[in-house]
């Protein structure tokens, strides 16, 4: 248990446009390189309206699983894998993170971390988004396996034929996504 | 607000164990929250391999000149300037060290450098607004600044946020990984402001609030102020090294 009481976040508001977003933020590694993978979609709202002042960071082991405690993520120099990225979405709320296949860590299913910070969001949320490929360890999977099936398909990306994943983020109604707690 | 806040201070009397130390994300006086916090409940989940590592960051990412938001440009910014430090600790008060903290606020006017921010308030040519720093081995921050102003907005008639840096960090597990809001002692805004006071619980609130420090205030130069930030727990499972004091 926590011997200290945590500071309560807050909203990121509207106008962090100069400080969290940066050159490269969302390319993990160089697009269109032959390891590059696409992540992309859109963040909605209750009404299923996208939002266009939100900021997505993902964390995640490499394609091999290993978890890189390199330095360089905000100065990005082309060659670097350090696992960490920021996207803020466009106007129309869509986000895209070039990356690679996260590799499975002690033979789980692999997913990449996901925070989400929003103006009008009073707090972080946390969530996770899972490849669809490796059916056996996902039905494995305590997270996935706690949850109803309408549920559990939030977590998991589709597979387009290019490649890319697509998976979009529903704060809120049909289809919401699922948000998580580590306390 | 007033009615939310007298229910939720009959229902911590009634069980102590209702208090709350977040904000509520479904805080209907802020207006934007209404269509944005998720309906069902967080599910609680334990942690895996990557969620208990944070990204490394390193003076590659962040160059020591950064933590100054006063020398951006070819003059002085306007305004108050001011020193803000303190200590990033975790949950169970372990520093967290060499870590990345960015900071974000408006001018001494309450304006932003931001194309969707229309308060005629003047822009200054001399204060970006944006600094960036790494903790030191004792999980400690520091910048230098001028002091933010208040800003209208259309949450309701007549809406003002009081003066506030946000604050963006990071701790040893991405689960710990948060974004905040520093306000400054006394400030007359406080019960007007549904951002703040979606934070029901006033010792809570009161940990969004900076300390003046005149030990941080220099002579002739500069006001201080300290605040001191606490990550949640640490789920990860410590090596010697990393304890070693």
């Amino acid at each position: 248990m926590s011997k200290l009481t945590p500071t309560p976040g807050q909203t990121v508001g509207p106008f962090y446009g100069y400080a969290l977003p940066y050159p490269k933020d969302s390319e993990l590694v160089v697009p269109g390189s032959p390891r590059s993978m696409r992540v992309h979609g859109t963040v909605t709202d209750g009404n299923g309206d996208p939002i266009p002042d939100c900021l997505l960071e993902i964390w995640q082991a490499d394609e091999h699983g290993v978890i890189s405690q390199k330095t360089g993520s905000l100065k990005r120099d082309g060659y670097t894998f350090t696992g960490w990225g920021r996207a803020a979405v466009d106007d129309d709320g869509h986000f895209t993170f070039t990356t690679v296949n996260p590799g499975s860590i002690e033979e789980k299913a692999p997913f990449i971390a996901v925070v989400v910070f929003a103006r009008g969001l009073l707090n972080k949320l946390h969530t996770r988004v899972y490849l669809p490929e490796d059916t056996e360890a996902l039905a494995k999977d305590a997270l996935l396996n706690s949850l109803p099936a309408d549920r559990r398909a939030t977590l998991i990306a589709e597979r387009e034929e290019d490649g890319s994943l697509l998976w979009n983020i529903r704060l809120q109604g049909e289809n919401e996504t699922v948000f998580l707690d580590f306390s | 607000m007033r009615v939310i806040h007298e229910a939720y201070e009959q229902a911590k009397a009634a069980d102590p164990s209702a208090e709350e130390i977040m904000p509520r994300i479904d805080f209907e006086p802020y207006r934007s929250s209404i269509l944005r916090h998720p309906t069902k409940d967080l599910r609680h989940t334990d942690p895996e391999t990557i969620e208990l590592w944070s990204p490394a960051f390193g003076h590659r990412d962040v160059h020591k000149l950064e933590s100054d938001l006063t020398i951006q440009h070819n003059g002085e910014p306007l305004g108050e300037r001011i020193i803000v430090t303190g200590r990033i600790l975790d949950g169970d008060g372990r520093p967290v060290r060499n870590q990345l903290v960015e900071v974000w606020q408006a001018n001494a006017a309450g304006r932003y450098i931001h194309k969707r921010d229309q308060h005629p308030a003047p822009i200054d040519p001399n204060f970006t607004g944006v600094g960036r720093m790494l903790t030191d081995d004792n999980g400690n921050y520091r910048f230098q600044t001028i002091k933010p102003g208040p800003y209208p907005w259309k949450n309701h008639h007549n809406a003002w946020r009081p003066a506030h840096i946000h604050f963006s960090l990071f701790g040893t597990d991405f689960t710990q990984r948060m974004i905040t809001q520093m306000y400054f002692p006394g400030d007359p805004l406080f019960a007007l402001d549904p951002i703040y006071q979606s934070i029901t619980d006033q010792k809570a609130r009161d940990r969004l609030v900076a300390t003046y420090d005149h030990n941080v205030t220099e002579h002739e130069w500069a006001t201080g102020y300290n605040w001191d930030i606490v990550l949640s727990g640490s789920n990860r499972t410590w090596m010697e090294d990393e304890e070693d004091e």
